[in-house]
């Protein structure tokens, strides 16, 4: 087989076998020592701010002003993130779901990533009930 | 009909050279992305967002010895398609002083994230078809054995030689600690003509001033900048592979992010041997067209 078969056959093959390997859950394939980590800003009001100009420059394209949701991409004040680890929600930033249409933010700096979890983490403080 | 001549397409890439900077200070205020690293002709692993539409400007200038002044403007379509898949369209041109401007050709590439997580090092698939002739001076990579003493030659004789060429690149990128370390491994070939693979490669390096948000909304904030360095040049062909009657060049970069979502840069870079310009000058701006499939969705 010529070498240009092998490439075009790795570059058909590889994102279908980690679709393959996919759980269907984001939360599932977070490592433990992610799961655990702390937030360095946790409670902190500034970082929560800061972590608002971030997500309105960011995200807020996809998931709404004020994380409410747009269109298909999810609201983001729900249960699924109220219930998570903050390790939990800044690995999936960082790594994002390329293959459901999430992008990996890995190349933001940590701090603001965790200034972005600090903020999702004040607008989820609703009682569960009340949250999507 | 309209039809795109070489002159209209040249005008054209020269009006976005001129409203994209203007852009920056006259659209109101809007998101701007800030992952992007700040380089010229090194790609990192960041794609496009699915969805988005970049517009972007890079104008490149420089006096090479012995040669004609020139003012090479490239236009860049970039669409996310996927959050693993960005396609881009290229239109180039060029203007040479005592000599004429002239449309130089297009090129469309593809970019693929292969693998789902981010690693210690990530990988992008890249490839391109290019047809532009050789008046080209956007120099958005260099493969080959190469030399700026052709740009000598008058832009009527170069332009008469045409090259279409498949090219791919390996792109290899990390982050750790704020910094962006990237890495290109390209090879080229032209399908018109019978020459052998070509290759080049592109290295860089770059971090956000400030590595946390602020608080406040400010359009000078240390976290709006971004600075870095590039190293390019070509690796000759697959019968000459190495350094020798090859262009090297390297430089700083700086980017602005304002407060408009325009994004600025700018980078010297200066040839490191014989065959290369003293100094090219480079300056780029980009805006970015935010869920544009929305446009052309039915509101939920």
């Amino acid at each position: 087989m010529k070498p240009v078969w092998i490439l075009i056959c790795l570059i058909v093959a590889l994102p279908l076998a980690a679709m393959a390997a996919a759980n269907g859950s984001w939360l599932k394939s977070v490592p433990a020592a992610d799961r655990g980590r702390t937030n360095p800003f946790a409670g902190d009001s500034g970082a929560a701010a800061a972590g608002q100009n971030l997500f309105r420059n960011n995200c807020a394209k996809c998931h709404g002003e004020n994380a409410e949701g747009k269109g298909n991409r999810p609201s983001l004040r729900s249960e699924r993130i109220h219930n998570a680890t903050d390790g939990e929600v800044a690995w999936l930033i960082k790594n994002g779901e390329a293959f459901k249409g999430m992008p990996g933010w890995g190349a933001l700096p940590e701090p603001e990533r965790w200034q972005i979890v600090t903020y999702l983490r004040s607008v989820n403080t609703a009682p569960e009930g009340e949250l999507r | 009909m309209f039809k795109m001549t070489a002159k209209t397409a040249a005008q054209l890439c020269a009006w976005l050279a001129c409203s994209l900077p203007l852009a920056a200070v006259l659209l109101p205020a809007a998101a701007r992305a800030q992952q992007e690293p700040p380089y010229f002709v090194t790609y990192s692993t960041v794609l496009e967002e699915p969805g988005n539409l970049e517009i972007e400007n890079q104008d490149i200038a420089a006096s090479p010895k012995n040669a004609n002044s020139f003012l090479a403007p490239t236009v860049e379509f970039e669409y996310g398609v996927k959050a693993w898949w960005t396609t881009e369209a290229y239109l180039q041109g060029q203007t040479t002083t005592n000599d004429s401007t002239v449309f130089t050709g297009f090129r469309f590439e593809n970019r693929f994230r292969p693998l789902p997580r981010e690693y210690w090092i990530n990988p992008v698939i890249y490839l391109e078809y290019e047809d532009v002739n050789d008046a080209d001076k956007s120099f958005l990579e260099i493969t080959g054995n190469t030399s700026i003493t052709t740009q000598q030659l008058s832009n009527g004789a170069l332009r008469k030689e045409v090259e279409r060429s498949i090219e791919g690149k390996l792109i290899l990128s990390s982050n750790a600690k704020g910094w962006n370390i990237s890495e290109n491994i390209i090879a080229e070939k032209a399908v018109n003509e019978a020459e052998a693979w070509e290759f080049g490669y592109a290295l860089g390096a770059a971090r956000p001033l400030a590595l946390k948000g602020s608080s406040r909304e400010c359009a000078f904030c240390l976290q709006n900048f971004a600075a870095g360095a590039e190293l390019f040049g070509g690796l000759g062909t697959r019968y000459s592979f190495g350094l020798k009657q090859t262009e090297q060049y390297a430089g700083p970069t700086l980017f602005f992010n304002t407060p408009h979502g325009v994004t600025l840069k700018f980078s010297p870079e200066f040839g490191l041997n014989d065959n290369s310009a003293g100094v090219l000058w480079r300056m780029g701006a980009s805006y970015e067209i935010q869920q544009l499939r929305d446009w052309f969705r039915r509101a939920r």
